[in-house]
């Protein structure tokens, strides 16, 4: 109990101070976590809502495959795409390791399939309740999806929160890719993880408060967008 | 842009679903003009019938030809459910939708939705959200939608199976007026008073065939079949 | 979204403005907090901005070999010799050296104060059977526990449950002896930094086949044609100038000095 309270301390300290490195890893966390989700609901979105109109042959295995994807472990991720941009690995020309952009790069890679499958899910409610009138209106594809991305905004959103809170709070994947280097790819998880390491847990704690006040954060914003969905139908 | 010399002749349709006939086989041309009503016991296949005639449900043999092509009938039909679907927007962006979907020109949409919105009563209610407006609003709104873009046929399917009395009798007139402007309407309903004021010629269904069919002032007057008579006494009739 | 994407630009400015060389060095080595002390005054010496992996010595020489790195700094004689033999580094530099020292619940139940020698004192661990936590993972000071044993003819692999073998970091390591209250094999910096000491305490030290030779080798550009080897070489005069052997000599924690600088003036 005492090391909670002297982590909530450190805590308090930290941000009222502006400590300037609480400053820079919480921004390279947002950085980082920000810039995974934007790419990632660039393709995810769209994919999910594509998924949920588009008829074809696979389309069950498809979604299956994407729904298992979501339960990938993300350390494993972080171990493949570690194999890939090292230098001995087919990617490694880029020279890409050990940066934030490796640490997207992985990241991109979790979130992605979470994101396209809650997409997928709601766009299909949303296709349900749509699917007649838009039949009967002679809608072309683009139409549909054009659509239902606008009347799902709410959801989409949603999808993107639940993929951006995933984003920040990992901390295996971004450890082997990102290496953890001091002014360079350090996050506030794996600070966390570097103190807890060290023993010094009281600034691991406080270091950990504000990430749970971070993703507190993003939680309460999925949990209003909800509400304020589901009044919309009743 | 309404077109009278639209009609529709059925041949030997049949529709299976699962295996088993739901509806056919149908022989039915469709006079040019005026109101028809589509009556039946519930499960006689009227709903399917009439998504055969729209085009949206696939039959398993025999054929749908309108007088003109395919493309141009679809486009020129409008289609209202027995619960309206509402988009998740205002009313105004409800009535604009057709017309976006047609890329009609902005000045154009606005002048439209404003008269539509006039006719079915809810000029006031332009921002208003849809799916927060009552059943009759709603279904007014979804017939404003269908309406405006000037369809040639209209087809309604039990539209006033959930409205209160008011919402039935602004529905009835304004299907009236867009008949008196032309517009082909072909309706389901089990509401036998409704069928009296409204249809110009009934086609009764049965089991999903159909069973008799005929002008409407003969029909009511003195239907040819015993099931009708008896259905039209109110009996259930299998 | 816009707005999402304004925040990410912003956020994400590149600092080009010094020379990087990627150096992977062990755990024990930057748990002892010099590279704190050292890595600012590279910087305003040379423009050179150190990059640090820290990792376990088995990783840091993977990733030398790998090309992932520019260069290591570790404390594992053999596995340097080796590493140098095959070809993945140009030669090895030793820098400095500091001790290992055994720790262990502080009222010392298997009475290893009185110890001869270290393997002495993991003999009599052994006998009494007595907790004790293993780095387990390559590293040098795993590889250090490991010769140890040796030398008390004491297999580890024969042994019981009361020898945990946790393949962790020095710190981490540190972390499981201190709940479980057991005995590990530390390097004294380490310790002394070490923040959640609980119930242990020091209980052996000074034996000569407790010292801690560190390294720092140069991945083979040869090998690998990426490598920053100019730094490299800065790097390296650098870490065998007088300067450095100030820094590191005058390093202390809790008075103590740590390390001890051995490098010679040439190669």
């Amino acid at each position: 109990m005492n090391e909670i309270w002297a982590g909530l301390q450190a805590a308090l300290f930290l941000v009222f101070t502006l400590d300037k490195d609480l400053v820079e890893i919480t921004l390279r966390s947002l950085q980082v976590s920000l810039s995974a989700l934007v790419i990632a609901a660039a393709i995810a979105l769209p994919f999910g809502t594509w998924l949920a109109i588009r008829r074809f042959r696979y389309r069950r295995a498809t979604i299956a495959a994407l729904n298992a994807l979501m339960g990938l472990p993300p350390v494993v991720v972080g171990l493949i795409v570690y194999l890939m941009l090292s230098r001995s690995g087919p990617f490694g020309v880029l020279g890409l390791l050990f940066s934030p952009t490796a640490m997207i790069i992985a990241q991109v890679i979790i979130i992605a399939p979470l994101i396209a499958s809650i997409t997928h899910q709601a766009m299909r409610e949303l296709w349900a309740e749509y699917h007649d009138l838009l039949i009967s209106l002679n809608t072309t594809k683009r139409q549909r999806i054009f659509t239902l991305i606008r009347d799902g905004k709410r959801a989409l959103l949603t999808a993107a929160l639940a993929g951006f809170g995933r984003a920040i709070g990992e901390v295996g994947a971004i450890m082997i890719v990102g290496g953890n280097i001091d002014h360079a790819t350090r996050v506030l998880t794996t600070a966390i993880a570097l103190e807890t390491g060290k023993g010094d847990f009281a600034l691991a704690l406080g270091l950990g408060f504000v990430l749970i006040a971070l993703a507190m954060l993003v939680n309460f914003a999925i949990h209003a967008l909800s509400r304020t969905e589901r009044e919309g139908t009743w | 842009m309404v077109n009278p010399t639209m009609s529709a002749n059925l041949s030997q349709v049949i529709v299976k679903r699962r295996g088993s006939v739901i509806l056919g086989p149908i022989d039915l041309t469709l006079a040019r003009q005026g109101i028809t009503i589509v009556l039946g016991p519930n499960g006689a296949g009227k709903t399917t019938l009439l998504k055969v005639l729209h085009g949206v449900e696939r039959i398993s043999s025999g054929s749908v030809d309108w007088s003109v092509p395919d493309e141009l009938a679809r486009q020129s039909q409008a289609f209202i459910f027995q619960k309206p679907t509402m988009l998740r927007r205002s009313v105004r962006e409800n009535l604009a939708y057709p017309l976006q979907l047609l890329d009609y020109k902005k000045a154009e949409i606005a002048e439209r939705v404003a008269l539509w919105a006039h006719r079915i009563d809810l000029g006031d209610m332009l921002d208003r959200s849809a799916p927060r407006l009552s059943g009759g609003e709603q279904q007014k709104l979804a017939l404003g939608r269908a309406l405006i873009r000037d369809p040639d046929v209209l087809f309604l399917d039990e539209p006033c199976a959930n409205l209160d009395a008011r919402s039935t009798r602004e529905i009835e007139k304004l299907l009236v007026d867009a008949q008196s402007s032309g517009t082909r309407i072909i309706m389901t309903t089990h509401n036998i008073g409704q069928a009296r004021r409204l249809a110009n010629d009934v086609l009764f269904l049965l089991n999903g065939k159909l069973h008799e069919q005929g002008a409407a002032l003969a029909f009511f007057k003195e239907p040819k079949t015993p099931e009708a008579k008896s259905f039209l006494e109110g009996d259930i009739v299998e | 979204m816009i707005r999402v994407l304004a925040i990410f630009c912003i956020l994400f400015s590149t600092s080009l403005r010094a020379e990087t060389i990627k150096l992977a060095v062990t755990t024990s080595f930057h748990n002892s907090g010099l590279s704190d002390i050292l890595l600012p005054e590279i910087l305003a010496d040379t423009g050179l901005e150190v990059q640090l992996l820290v990792v376990g010595t088995g990783q840091a020489l993977r990733l030398g070999e790998a090309g992932d790195v520019d260069a290591v700094l570790v404390h594992s004689k053999q596995a340097e010799v080796d590493f140098v033999a095959n070809g993945f580094g140009t030669h090895r530099r030793e820098i400095m050296y500091n001790d290992f020292v055994i720790i262990g619940p502080a009222s010392d139940p298997s009475n290893i104060q009185n110890a001869k020698s270290a393997d002495a004192a993991l003999s009599q661990i052994a006998s009494h059977k007595a907790a004790f936590v293993s780095r387990g993972d390559q590293s040098g000071t795993h590889k250090k526990e490991l010769g140890l044993w040796q030398a008390a003819n004491l297999d580890p692999e024969a042994f019981g449950g009361w020898y945990r073998s946790v393949g962790s970091g020095m710190g981490a390591s540190l972390n499981i002896a201190s709940s479980m209250n057991a005995h590990i094999l530390s390097d004294r910096a380490s310790w002394l930094n070490f923040g959640n000491k609980g119930a242990l305490g020091l209980l052996f030290s000074g034996d000569p086949q407790l010292a801690n030779q560190y390294a720092y080798i140069p991945v083979n550009p040869e090998r690998h044609k990426h490598v920053n080897s100019s730094a490299t070489i800065i790097l390296e005069k650098w870490l065998t100038s007088r300067a450095a052997e100030l820094l590191i000599n005058g390093y202390e924690i809790g008075r103590q000095p740590l390390f001890v600088f051995n490098a010679s003036p040439t190669r």
